[in-house]
């Protein structure tokens, strides 16, 4: 039998749960997050394989969700010194590498670049040739600057990547191999600002990342794991840890994604909404065919504008621990909340501060600490207070719900005991079996994906013709990352014709995903 | 006169969305232009048209071309002065100001990039007080300005001088050199004195850009709903309140062209609206009945802030306040309808003016 192993790194607890090869739950867990991350996983694994009884050597692959890379981004810790080279001129001078970066930010990683001649038009034709010793000069310049990584751009690199990689090359001769080198068409698509800013968000957390996943791979040896690892990334497929190390910047968005993905398993909704109520807050997100709704405006990581594609979510401050006050009219539940330290403060755990959970059990919605303790709180009023918290929900749902009639809704997390059974907009409310693990089980469940953005000529070729290129290179993509060809579908293609010209010029961006190769 | 600074441009970027009727480009890219010529050579005079003397020269500068090619190919921005040199150069005088052809969308921070290398005053004004797609659809041709001498130039440094026979000889044949330059460049074009532009300058419409803006940051930065603000300031109506069920486009001769349907909500549930628009947005119909259409300015506005929502943007799901703003008054001339109204977008319908469709409400 081979098992699957997934861990899920949050704010408050670090989850895990072992997966049979017919995605059964054999095991789950939640222990709390360690500062330093590896000691969390270290615990959360001992106590899961304790809990399964299944030898370490059974466990094929183990997937990762970590937002390690996010915090390092917002806290700007341990970030590495980055160097940019952008590939664009003659086109570029006019907004350089780094514009609208928060300062703070900038003086952590330096910030030093160059423009160099070279890059593609829309077809992929070259702006201008590109000059060796010009490159050799900028690269002189990466060592003065006492850069530790090294981000390289070009104009229209979605469409045509190989002056990228002659600077790369230029790179290794000049620098070395240490130096990190990312390159932006590895990770990101069109829009040259956002798309370099991503890879020099990349460049500054590869050492960290390196060591993040390192620990992570030794806590599993340790215990006589010696599967095949994997980190989730943004869209909630995944990266081999090789992979992971080399752009970490991938995960930025994954902790929603895997709650989203886990929800979708756990109930077998495809389409519809997913609450997820977490302690503090509680995010509400949009299926799509299985995958989470993208939004649509603007990305930011600690202040800096990317183009991840990023799940349309909605947070609002309803959670498990949210504080309830019911003295006032009307009443108040939220912003404030006890947190993590729920287990001690709350009426039902002996404490005494009144939650959103101390309403739940008052009202018989939930069980759990001692029921005794909520027994004088105000029936009526604790009605209300149900009442408020379902409509808060209620009001997000009909904000991203997309048709007039009711969707099935989906409540994941530890806190989604507070909501009841029905809400208004939802044509059923489920609460699948391990709710409270949806995320680590939205990582072990995780496929594999190939992307393709970029815009193409259809006058030349016909439009049908380049539909099925892009296509295919979105097939052989998610091969190449690992998966099953058999499996592989195309989950998503988008065409957008570019405005304001009679040419043929459209966007395509393209997404296929299948299952993990079987070993 | 009075000094645009880096606080001013991102206002005027915002609300030069709004102006841009769903087109025109994301301002972004100008924005950060703007800025860093801002940043460079300091803050840009902006100066009313009454403070041109009558015979100095005034030059409109502009991009032409995809917007979204600009998010690849950033300009190298010594285009906008080249292209000024060289019509300076034929014409033998020398610029006194520069303008805005086009206050809605990209084409309203261009100018501002321009007018802070080149050290001259913005006029605060444009040529369309929105954003048209075609170079014929502004005040000055429709007051008998030439788009020729133009000079369209490229980040390479290439530029062509160009004489055409009419403006519309202009749009063809610069559109074409447009395209074969990697689908965008910018413009020094309708250059004229300023004795012409105090009749035919569409005023104020930097500041109206920049009010709007301001509007919705401030709205932004405290969660509230700009939408009353904007549309006491534009004179504006609420056309519809709904959340997009489906967004069509297809290529049809060159332009986009496309429909977006909205499902009505809070003040219109239980109703439905069409919005169509090719570059811009052009008819809007409550029910199937037209309650907005071009020249007049329709745009859609994120229901919840009042931010706006370019074409490109307009996205199945999204929640929206859909907006209709009365266009300046030359467009409803004879002419102006002529050159923008309904019928030449291929639209069976005779124009009316917002205000008489809304009869009142607001």
């Amino acid at each position: 039998m081979n098992y699957r192993l997934g861990i899920d790194v949050g704010g408050t607890n670090t989850d895990a749960v072992i997966l049979d090869e017919k995605n059964v739950v054999v095991a789950k867990c939640k222990e709390p997050t360690s500062p330093d991350v590896s000691s969390g996983i270290d615990a959360a694994v001992t106590r899961v394989l304790a809990e399964s009884r299944i030898p370490p050597a059974h466990i094929g692959d183990a997937m990762l969700g970590t937002t390690h890379a996010t915090n390092a981004i917002i806290e700007r810790k341990n970030l590495s010194k980055v160097s940019v080279i952008r590939v664009s001129g003659p086109s570029g001078y006019a907004i350089p590498p780094f514009v609208e970066w928060p300062e703070d930010l900038l003086k952590t990683i330096g910030g030093t670049w160059a423009i160099v001649q070279g890059g593609y038009e829309y077809t992929g034709a070259p702006l201008a040739e590109p000059d060796k010793d010009e490159i050799r000069k900028a690269l002189d310049g990466v060592i003065r600057s006492g850069a530790e990584a090294l981000a390289v751009s070009s104009a229209f690199a979605p469409v045509n990547h190989g002056h990228e990689l002659l600077v790369a090359e230029l790179a290794e001769e000049v620098l070395g191999k240490n130096l990190p080198i990312t390159l932006s068409h590895q990770i990101g698509s069109i829009g040259l600002i956002e798309r370099e800013n991503a890879a020099i968000l990349n460049a500054a957390i590869r050492k960290l990342a390196e060591q993040a996943y390192g620990s992570f791979r030794n806590a599993l040896r340790k215990h006589g794991i010696h599967a095949e690892l994997f980190i989730t990334q943004n869209d909630g497929t995944l990266m081999s840890v090789d992979y992971a190390m080399k752009f970490p910047v991938l995960t930025v968005a994954s902790g929603p994604t895997n709650s989203l993905r886990g929800a979708a398993f756990l109930s077998g909704i495809k389409d519809g909404i997913v609450v997820d109520v977490g302690g503090t807050t509680t995010d509400i997100g949009v299926l799509s065919k299985g995958f989470p709704r993208e939004s649509s405006a603007a990305a930011d990581v600690g202040g800096v504008r990317n183009n991840f594609r990023m799940p349309d979510l909605i947070s609002i401050g309803l959670g498990g621990g949210s504080l309830v006050d019911l003295s006032v009219t009307p009443i108040r539940v939220g912003p404030q909340s006890v947190g993590y330290r729920i287990a001690k403060e709350a009426l039902v755990f002996g404490g005494k501060t009144m939650t959103a959970s101390d309403i739940a059990v008052a009202t018989g919605l939930a069980e759990m600490g001692d029921r005794g303790k909520v027994a004088n709180i105000d029936r009526q009023k604790a009605k209300t207070a149900l009442e408020v918290m379902k409509r808060m929900t209620e009001e997000v749902i009909d904000k991203m719900k997309t048709s007039a009639e009711g969707v099935p809704v989906v409540l994941v997390g530890g806190g989604s005991v507070i909501l009841p059974d029905s809400l208004a907009g939802a044509s059923k409310v489920l609460r699948p079996i391990n709710f409270d693990v949806a995320n680590a089980i939205g990582a072990a469940i995780a496929q594999v994906s190939g992307n393709v953005d970029g815009v193409f000529d259809v006058a030349s070729k016909g439009r049908e013709k380049v539909i099925e290129e892009v296509k295919a290179q979105a097939i052989a993509e998610a091969i190449r990352a690992g998966a099953d060809g058999d499996t592989v579908d195309i989950v998503e293609i988008e065409e957008i014709p570019l405005a304001y010209l009679p040419s043929n010029a459209v966007r395509f961006k393209v997404k296929a995903v299948g299952n993990l190769k079987k070993r | 006169m009075r000094y645009l600074d880096e606080d001013s441009i991102e206002k005027i970027a915002v609300g030069a969305a709004v102006l841009g009727s769903g087109g025109g480009g994301d301002p972004y890219v100008g924005k950060l232009m703007a800025k860093q010529a801002i940043r460079k050579h300091g803050p840009v005079r902006l100066i009313d048209v009454e403070e041109i003397p009558d015979s100095e020269l005034v030059i409109p500068s502009a991009m032409m071309g995809a917007p979204a090619v600009m998010l690849e190919k950033l300009p190298n921005g010594k285009e906008p002065e080249t292209s000024f040199r060289a019509l300076e150069k034929f014409l033998g005088r020398t610029a006194y100001a520069v303008i805005s052809i086009e206050a809605g969308g990209l084409n309203s921070c261009i100018p501002i990039y321009t007018a802070a290398c080149l050290g001259l005053p913005l006029v605060d004004g444009d040529g369309m007080g929105r954003a048209f797609p075609e170079l014929p659809m502004v005040s000055f041709s429709l007051g008998g300005v030439s788009s020729s001498p133009m000079v369209i130039s490229d980040e390479k440094g290439n530029k062509i001088l160009l004489e055409a026979v009419s403006n519309q000889w202009s749009e063809v044949l610069s559109r074409t050199a447009t395209i074969a330059m990697g689908l965008n460049s910018m413009l020094g074009i309708y250059s004229m004195d300023g004795a012409t532009l105090k009749r035919l300058a569409i005023r104020g419409t930097m500041s109206l850009a920049e009010r709007i803006g301001e509007k919705i940051l401030e709205a932004g930065k405290s969660r509230v709903s700009a939408v009353d603000g904007i549309l006491e300031i534009t004179k504006g109506f609420r056309l519809f309140e709904g959340k997009i069920t489906d967004v069509r486009r297809d290529l049809t001769s060159g332009f986009i062209r496309g429909i977006v349907v909205f499902e009505g909500i809070d003040s219109c549930k239980g109703e439905s609206y069409e919005l169509d628009f090719q570059n811009e947005n052009l008819v809007g119909r409550r029910n199937g009945k037209p309650n907005a259409m071009t020249p007049d300015l329709i745009t859609v506005l994120d229901q919840e802030r009042g931010f706006p929502i370019t074409t490109e943007h307009l996205k199945y799901g999204r929640r929206c306040m859909v907006v209709g703003m009365p266009c300046h008054p030359i467009w409803r001339t004879e002419a102006g309808i002529k050159q923008v109204g309904p019928r030449y977008f291929k639209y069976d319908l005779d124009y009316v003016p917002i205000e008489t469709i809304a009869g009142g409400a607001r």
